[in-house]
């Protein structure tokens, strides 16, 4: 599903390489934390995946696709099939949580018809029935990460991208957003999430991959967060 | 493609940058409204050249007692002179028809122009006043070949052209349209320049919702069409204005001011004005979407 071969990543303002003769490979339903300490080049990772920045060095090939060969028309197909949550939420405070939703939806063209049908199977899905209408500021910080993940999920795509999705939040917050990030996994959905977060990653016994200044050291299948733990 | 969902954001575009759309609108106005005077102008010198060349003549003056001229040689035209003079000019392949005006016919015509200047018409005899051959060209611009031809003549005072006349005043109007036109070019600029720095402006307002478009995989059409849209929007409603200005100039001024006043001048009609604005509206269109369209390639990439 997601493939690095010797992917370097040169920053042209920076010295250091963000990423440096990366080689990981991904297979279809996986779920991945990615580890490591501030800079060491996790959201480099990730928006190499979505074609945000293009690798200085070495391949990337996403769903089937060597991200160097796509042409520029069709990125937007590719992120279609990727859904991404971050730190900041990024929902539209203007627009209310089933709006945020449907945004994701009308901005690629989906018809009304289609929309009014999803946004609510979504939102029950991440446990927002009922609160559609509010606004995002109305929302906590556990309910309004919740959005975001309805926002990237409401296109099933085949991967889901999480930058630090639980930096903002508190622990037991922390927990529900996992618990619907894994429920999102077992429908088959690619997870690759970047996180800081220790008792997470311990708690899922999931597969690790951890970067130091830009390297792979560590690529654990059921690992934890760091060695001592 | 939502049509829905395009409006309503080019909507909010315009309400978010309502200050800087104004700006776009005025200048875009000012600068199609002088393009477009510049060609109604263009307009008015063919119209009058259409009236006028059909009735230009050519006078071909003859000397008289006390004319200075050298080829009169301080005698009026003899008789022999006229009648060569007048059978030449006829055999001319160039000249349509020749009329002969006498001193006295002159003299009646000198009398009705100036009835309103009594003094002028008691100081003046018919003596006075030349004989002349008025010559109709089959072609008004083939006057050199009737000059060369008669200037030097014994007989012959002078050869004077009318339309040399009109030309002067042709070219009056033609530096106004050259000057209309310099002036749109510099608001042209202004505009593009402005409407470039709107779109920035609009694009950085709405960076959340233009980020979160590309992280969903939204085409960049769809990004950028209501962006391209608000401009384009700007554009015409621009160019309405300037055509508003420009149909008002027509009613008010032409037809208004200047028609009753100038009653044997032939003036543009509103078939001119109404060949002008479709331009008006595709230069407007063309402006705005082309100066977005380049300015969002730079500022909205995927
Ligand atoms: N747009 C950029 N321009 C220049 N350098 C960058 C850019 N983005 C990241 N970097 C550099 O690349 C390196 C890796 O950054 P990255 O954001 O991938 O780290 P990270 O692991 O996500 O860190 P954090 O845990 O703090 O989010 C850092 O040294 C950073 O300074
Ligand atoms: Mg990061």
């Amino acid at each position: 599903m997601i493939r690095l071969e010797h992917v370097t990543k040169s920053y042209p303002t920076s010295t250091r390489p963000a990423l440096d003769d990366v080689t990981v490979e991904i297979d279809k339903g996986e779920f991945v934390f990615l580890v490591g300490s501030s800079g060491s080049g996790k959201s480099t990772f990730l928006r190499l995946l979505l074609k945000e920045e293009v690798p200085t060095g070495g391949h990337v090939h996403v769903a089937g696709k060597d991200l160097h060969k796509l042409s520029s028309w069709k990125v937007p197909a590719l992120r279609r099939s990727i859904g991404c949550v971050f730190q900041d939420f990024r929902l539209l405070p203007n627009k209310t949580v089933s709006q945020n939703v449907a945004f994701a939806l009308e901005v690629i063209g989906k018809p009304r018809s289609v929309v009014d049908k999803v946004v609510p199977e979504v939102l029950e899905l991440v446990g927002l029935d009922g609160k559609g209408k509010r606004m995002p500021d109305e929302l906590s910080g556990g309910e309004q990460q919740r959005v975001a993940v309805a926002r990237a999920f409401v296109n099933r795509p085949m991967i889901l991208l999480a930058d630090e999705p639980t930096g903002n939040l508190d622990p037991s917050t922390s927990v529900g957003i996992m618990k619907l990030l894994d429920r999102i996994n077992r429908t088959g959905t690619t997870v690759v999430m970047a996180t800081h977060d220790a008792a997470i990653v311990d708690s899922m016994r999931r597969r690790v991959v951890e970067l130091s200044d830009g390297r792979v050291v560590r690529d654990q299948s059921r690992g934890v967060y760091g060695y001592g733990a | 493609m939502r049509a829905q969902f395009v409006l309503s954001e080019i909507g909010i575009g315009l309400r978010r940058n309502l200050t800087m759309t104004i700006a776009v609108v005025v200048t875009v106005a000012i600068s199609l409204a002088l393009f477009g005077s510049g060609l109604l102008i263009r307009a008015q010198v063919e119209a009058m050249k259409d009236f006028w060349y059909d009735k230009v003549e050519v006078s071909v003056y003859l000397c008289g007692e006390s004319s200075q001229a050298a080829t009169c040689g301080g005698a009026a035209v003899t008789q022999q002179q006229r009648d060569e003079i007048q059978a030449d000019l006829e055999a001319m392949p160039e000249v349509d028809t020749v009329f002969y005006e006498s001193q006295e016919e002159a003299y009646a015509q000198f009398r009705e122009q100036f009835e309103d200047s009594p003094d002028l018409v008691e100081n003046v005899t018919a003596e006075a006043l030349p004989e002349s051959f008025r010559v109709k060209l089959e072609d008004p611009t083939q006057f050199a070949i009737v000059a060369s031809a008669f200037a030097q003549r014994p007989g012959v005072e002078e050869v004077q052209d009318q339309k040399a006349l009109l030309e002067g005043f042709f070219n009056v109007l033609n530096k106004l349209q050259l000057i209309a036109l310099i002036i749109a070019g510099v608001q042209v600029v202004a505009a593009v320049l402005l409407i470039s720095n709107t779109i920035r402006v609009a694009a950085f307002s709405r960076r959340r919702e233009t980020g979160i478009m590309r992280l969903v995989g939204a085409s960049n059409l769809y990004i950028q069409l209501p962006f391209l849209l608000e401009g384009v929007l700007a554009g015409l409603v621009g160019a309405g204005f300037a055509a508003g200005a420009l149909v008002a100039v027509k009613a008010v001024l032409v037809d208004g001011q200047l028609r009753p006043n100038f009653p044997v001048i032939a003036f543009i009609g509103w078939s001119d004005v109404l060949a002008i604005l479709p331009w008006l509206f595709l230069t407007g269109m063309l402006l705005a979407g082309l100066s977005s369209f380049v300015t969002l390639r730079r500022h909205l990439r995927v």
